[in-house]
């Protein structure tokens, strides 16, 4: 060790000075050119792909679409086909592995058929949801001043009809009650949730110095707000959209098993549900199946939002 | 002092041999899922009672780890991985936590660095003291909060009784600070740690708070473990100096000894870079010496020759004038008053062509508003700017677009002056996209060319913000900022944010870029040490007016106002003699 | 807080008057006759046409019919129910039950979820935790009217542990499976807020500086820790009374409970419109209420937002 002691100095005080070899002084401020770059969203994909759950979730998803497109692929019978009131609740037997209904129709083949008007409106509510809370959210926090002023205290208004008690206003007056009605029904009441956040986020970004050092560059405020807040803004909208598209699903259910859900004649999980809670003591798995369907549904997305969240989130990811 | 104080004072034995704390060998490392990163390798360091000792280190030296290694906070995943923390003979990394927390507080207190994130804010001040002070000694009710008071008056804050109830955001940085020492020394531990207590705050408001310390801890015998970023301050400050380089330590013994004569390399680059020392040197001897403390970090010489030549042949008519300009915030507070702040306040000035300007001030004084005055991103309230002989206030559409191309603003904040969303390439293009300037092609040939010019490689064009480091990002933005060939660059604390060593090359090639470019500064900034460096003109700004303007030489040699020469003054280690090369 | 508090009565009023008016509205200027759509395809006498004609004002405008409507509110006239009863006085038997079974719900979810999200939160990455997010996964994804009728056909039929109605009188110890039900998908919701807030908040400077300080593990836990995470639990709550609302409605229903929600629930089975629209206006403006006091709650937590202009 090359110390050199101080005369007078105490123990362990001496001038001491590394070895060189030992301490190699780096360039300074040098950019490392070996590794890929990597964009913010590259940067989500890499922390999502490592996570099983994303894999899991994706999959089941996918295949929970496939079945609302094709149902035809995934049951031989058409569901309503053959319903003996002799099988009324009947057990599983050949041809039929969840067995039947009490009106004595297959239960499998009614899960598959139900999957499509279930997710038509978790999809078509959380689009709808998204796109108004985006748009509103969005102007109201970039132009602010009266703009924000009234559409903010427009959405306090509907913010304070909770979605399903607001649907079941809405619905109990409403005689035709398609996927398409509902979904629009319940985005009257839940558009103001994804605005509020939107909003937020779009506050924050156009505060930042990269939008104003983008107005000193002499860029238009619109071309801003397109090329630089919204993509910035845009991630929490995401991560909540996910998650309330499996809730759309269960207020759809909800409303179905209180009676005012999707029309009688439209097969849906939360009609099943509904319609079999009146066997329930006698025949228990005529409700479970289509509601194990819809908590599945429901399971992927919210796990899906977890880990997108997770990726989008910095924070979130310096914390693992 | 009251009876309430119990410990006294202990009386120091210079003879005293047994260290108060000793570090050996110590390694901590952070688990990662690519495994243990280490982030302090091998650190030996001894401190005896009284004395202060100073780590001094940039961002990612280890400094702050080692710190609180001490007292068992690391944070996250950190952990020792090898070596012993002796403290009064007792190693404290074998300790149960339960003996840990006996040792916290009451024999080891801790000032941390930010003042805004370190105290509760949904506990009242009182509160926080009094439990600090309650954890560590038998006193309860009335004595309980006399003391509490005591030790905030202590602290420096003379109308304590009155603000016990108040909650942190109603205090200000500095006095957030006062609340922190206070609690650090509240129960007269025998080591303090403080770990850049003053970096967030300005300087005038550090050195009373740093010499208050310093009052405190010579009363109270208690010895310091100092971490700090600034080696002036640190000379300054402490005897002892541990000057530490990713996680190593690559010289240490007492201060003085070490500026005078720094052996390693990397500290004498630090000494060399360090503003707050050189600047004294320049100021002694003239520009071109000052060549010689930056050779380390690659100077030319050359560059400085040209710069006095330059402003020898400086033309006589402001490129920008200010005239009488003010600004008015209206500002609202409770219901529906309005309280209104006149951030800036009959300014006047001019800035020559080709020349640097600099207007410093402490934060609030209205220095930030006078720049976004110039860059038209806010509207005057009264007064006048010209740019080129043409009033600029009310500009629009393409008169307002011709403004923009020719003043070109680069921000403090490193890691919020670029888009995350977009790649190098397209940020330093965007100027060009908006202002319809080239065909694509032409625009990428122009995206490299920049690059070259701030000095660095092609293939950054990829690069994200997240993936480069504050200098790196702050050459981007730099490079942004000269895509349409301005004449002006306003920039607004630009290499306040960075580390010295960093800070000191990015100055570098500011100078070539003004030399080459013709470019005229206006630089923003709090510290008197960079414009030194830098600037050829100088207004000190304070709460909104211009309290001194003149030639950068003048303010420092002879500064006409009590502000200017008090600024002047709380420059750390601006009066510590050092002597080697 | 006293400012704070008046800004915060001024705001609820639009919101009051916007939202009562909505849901008026909205029944009553869809295309179409609002008596036929208010009854369905039940066959409705003239007799009673003319009844709710005059009762809703119908062929007044709008406006008039809306602020006729808001007008009775005030005087305690909240409308009258399908069999001629008046609303005030079905909520006056029906409320006490329904704000027993909803006291209780807040209490499981709030105790047991604060208590969950806490361990969960201080162990993160460990077995609970991992256990403690699965569960709350599970039941937020599974509908709280199948927990329902699991757990009543579990621990009612199958074990008979309990009554699977509840009388009519709802003492206390019946509604505790009852809330139990209500308050499992609150409860999944406030165990991971808490322990996102844990976590978040254990990362805090403040906290180390308060275990610099000398602080005993737990007390840093319980008044730093846990204190500063309270915050976001509390603003949850206030959109969590909208939820409670129809959980009551689908929990009252399946239990058989007289209150608010069983009322309704009952209502829009037997396609009683006229009910359902009353009983709903009143429970939004209950809900309107209940977000003053939890925003009043909030402030008390954080003197950041009590302080502020």
């Amino acid at each position: 060790m090359p110390s050199n002691t101080t005369p007078g100095a105490r123990p362990d005080q001496g001038h001491f000075v590394a070895a060189l070899e030992d301490t190699p002084i780096a360039p300074l401020d040098k950019l490392d050119e070996s590794q890929k770059a990597r964009s913010t969203w590259a940067d989500a994909w890499q922390s999502m792909r490592r996570r099983p759950t994303f894999w899991i979730s994706s999959a089941l998803i996918l295949l929970v679409a496939a079945v609302a497109l094709f149902p035809g692929l995934f049951a031989s019978a058409q569901p309503n086909d053959g319903c003996e009131l002799g099988n009324s609740n009947g057990g599983p037997e050949a041809g039929h592995p969840l067995g039947f209904t009490f009106q004595g129709c297959d239960i499998y083949a009614r899960v598959i058929f139900g999957t499509q008007a279930s997710v038509t409106v978790g999809i078509l509510a959380t689009v709808l949801v998204t796109v108004v809370g985006i748009v509103v959210g969005a102007l109201a926090g970039y132009y602010g001043g009266l703009l924000d002023a009234i559409v903010s205290r427009i959405g306090d208004i509907f913010f304070a009809v909770p979605t399903v008690l607001g649907a079941i206003v809405l619905l109990s007056v409403l005689p035709d009650r398609t996927p398409v009605t509902i979904a629009l029904v319940m985005s009257i009441f839940a558009w103001p949730q994804i605005a509020r956040i939107m909003r937020g986020a779009v506050l924050s970004a156009s505060n930042s110095d990269y939008v104003t050092a983008s107005v000193a560059l002499g860029v238009s405020k619109f071309t801003i707000l397109v090329r630089h807040v919204l993509p910035n803004a845009i991630a929490p909208v995401i991560v909540i959209a996910t998650v309330s598209l499996g809730t759309f699903i269960v207020a759809e259910a909800t409303l179905s098993f209180l009676g005012i859900g999707l029309g009688e004649g439209i097969m849906s999980w939360g009609n099943d549900i509904g319609d079999a809670q009146s066997t329930i003591r006698t025949a228990p798995q005529v409700l479970l199946y289509p509601a194990a369907a819809l908590s599945i549904t429901v399971l992927s997305f919210l796990m899906l939002g977890d880990v997108v969240r997770d990726a989008l989130d910095p924070q979130a990811r310096a914390r693992r | 002092m009251t009876q309430l104080v119990t410990q006294t004072v202990p009386v120091l034995d210079p003879n005293d041999t047994r260290p108060l704390l000793q570090i050996r060998d110590l390694e901590v490392g952070f688990k990662t899922q690519y495994g243990v990163v280490p982030a302090v390798r091998g650190v030996s360091l001894t401190l005896y009672a009284g004395q202060t000792l100073a780590i001094v280190g940039e961002s990612g030296s280890g400094k702050t780890t080692t710190a609180q290694a001490v007292i068992n906070l690391l944070a996250g995943t950190g952990q020792v991985t090898a070596g012993q923390i002796l403290f009064e003979g007792r190693d404290l990394t074998a300790l149960t936590p339960k003996e840990m927390e006996n040792v916290r507080g009451s024999q080891i207190g801790y000032v941390p660095q930010d003042p805004m994130s370190n105290l509760n804010p949904v506990w009242n001040i009182g509160f926080q003291v009094e439990e600090a002070i309650k954890a560590n000694s038998d006193l309860r009710g009335k004595d309980l909060r006399a003391r509490t008071i005591e030790v905030l008056k202590e602290a420096g804050l003379s109308d304590a009784q009155d603000r016990l109830k108040q909650f942190p955001h109603q205090f200000s940085g500095g006095m957030r600070q006062r609340v922190l020492i206070g609690i650090g020394l509240s129960s007269r531990p025998k080591l303090l740690i403080a770990d850049e207590p003053t970096s967030a705050l300005d300087v005038t408001v550090q050195r009373q708070i740093l010499d208050h310390l310093g009052t405190l801890t010579r009363d109270y015998g208690t010895s310091v473990l100092f971490i700090t970023h600034d080696l002036g301050l640190a000379a300054e400050r402490a005897e002892q100096l541990v000057v530490m380089y990713k996680g190593k330590i690559v010289e240490s013994g007492p201060s003085k000894e070490i500026l005078a004569n720094p052996q390693h390399p990397y500290t004498q680059r630090l000494v060399a870079a360090a503003p707050s020392l050189a600047s004294k040197r320049i100021q002694a001897k003239k520009h071109d010496e000052a060549a010689e403390i930056y050779s380390a970090g690659g100077t030319d010489t050359a560059l400085i020759d040209r710069a006095a030549i330059r402003e020898e042949q400086a033309p006589t008519r402001d490129l920008i004038t200010v005239e009488g300009v003010s600004k008015l915030y209206r500002i609202r507070t409770k219901g529906l008053k309005y309280t209104e702040l006149l951030a800036v306040n009959d300014v006047s000035f001019g800035i020559k062509k080709g020349t640097t300007s600099a207007i410093v001030g402490e934060s609030g004084s209205g220095k930030s508003t006078v720049a976004k005055l110039i860059l038209q991103l806010e509207t005057l309230t009264s007064g006048r700017i010209e740019f080129d002989g043409r009033d600029v206030a009310g500009l629009t559409g393409k008169e307002l677009l011709k403004f923009r191309r020719r003043v070109q603003p680069v921000f403090q904040d490193p890691y919020g002056s670029l888009d995350p969303q977009y790649n190098v390439g397209n940020t330093i293009a965007e100027p060009l996209l908006a202002h319809k300037i080239g065909t694509s092609r032409e625009r990428q040939a122009r995206v490299l060319e920049l690059l070259d010019q701030v000095s660095l490689p092609a293939a950054t064009q990829f690069r994200y913000p997240s993936e480069l480091s504050g200098g790196q990002r702050q050459r981007i933005a730099i490079a942004r900022a000269l895509a349409l060939k301005p004449d002006v660059l306003v920039l607004d604390e630009a290499v306040s944010a960075l580390d010295v060593l960093v800070q000191g090359q990015i100055l570098n090639l500011l100078t070539e870029l003004q030399t080459e470019l013709e470019l005229t500064y206006l630089f923003i900034t709090h510290d008197l040490a960079v414009v030194r460096l830098v600037a050829d003109n100088v207004c000190v700004m304070q709460k909104g007016r211009i309290v001194e303007a003149a030639s950068t030489d003048d303010v420092f040699d002879n500064p006409q106002q009590a502000y200017t020469q008090e600024l002047l003054a709380a420059i750390p280690g601006g009066d510590f003699e050092f002597g080697g090369k | 807080m006293l400012w704070y508090t008046g800004k915060r009565l001024l705001q609820m009023i639009p919101v009051f008057f916007g939202a009562t008016f909505l849901i008026y509205f909205m029944v009553f200027s869809l295309p179409g006759d609002p008596i036929a759509a208010l009854y369905g395809d039940r066959p409705v006498s003239p007799g009673v046409i003319a009844q709710i004609r005059a009762e809703y004002n119908l062929d007044k405008p709008l406006i008039e019919q809306y602020l006729l409507y808001i007008g009775g509110f005030f005087q305690g006239d909240l409308g009258t129910t399908f069999s001629g009863r008046a609303v005030s006085d079905v909520m006056a038997s029906a409320f006490p039950i329904t704000a027993r079974l909803a006291m209780l719900a807040l209490f499981f979810e709030a105790v047991a979820g604060i208590l969950v999200g806490l361990v969960a939160g201080l162990r993160k990455g460990k077995l609970f935790d991992a256990s403690a997010l699965v569960v709350s996964l599970l039941l937020i994804s599974v509908p709280t009217f199948v927990i329902g009728f699991v757990l009543q056909y579990v621990f009612g039929v199958q074990l008979g542990l309990f009554r699977t109605t509840v009388s009519g009188s709802a003492p206390l110890d019946e509604l505790i499976m009852p809330a139990l039900v209500l308050a499992s998908v609150s409860f999944a919701y406030i165990v991971r807020l808490t322990r996102a807030s844990v976590s978040d908040n254990l990362g805090a400077d403040f906290v180390r500086t308060a275990t610099a300080k000398g602080l005993s593990r737990p007390r840093v836990v319980t008044v730093h820790v846990l204190r500063n995470s309270l915050v976001p639990v509390v603003t949850f709550l206030g959109v969590d009374i909208g939820s409670l609302m129809v959980g009551a409605i689908v929990t009252e229903g399946i239990f058989n409970i007289n209150g608010v929600g069983g009322t309704v629930y009952d209502a829009i089975q037997l396609g009683e419109g006229p009910t359902v629209v009353s009983f709903i206006a009143v429970m939004v403006v209950i809900f309107v209420v209940a977000n003053l006091f939890v925003d009043l709650l909030y402030a008390a937590l954080d003197p950041r937002i009590r302080y502020a202009k």
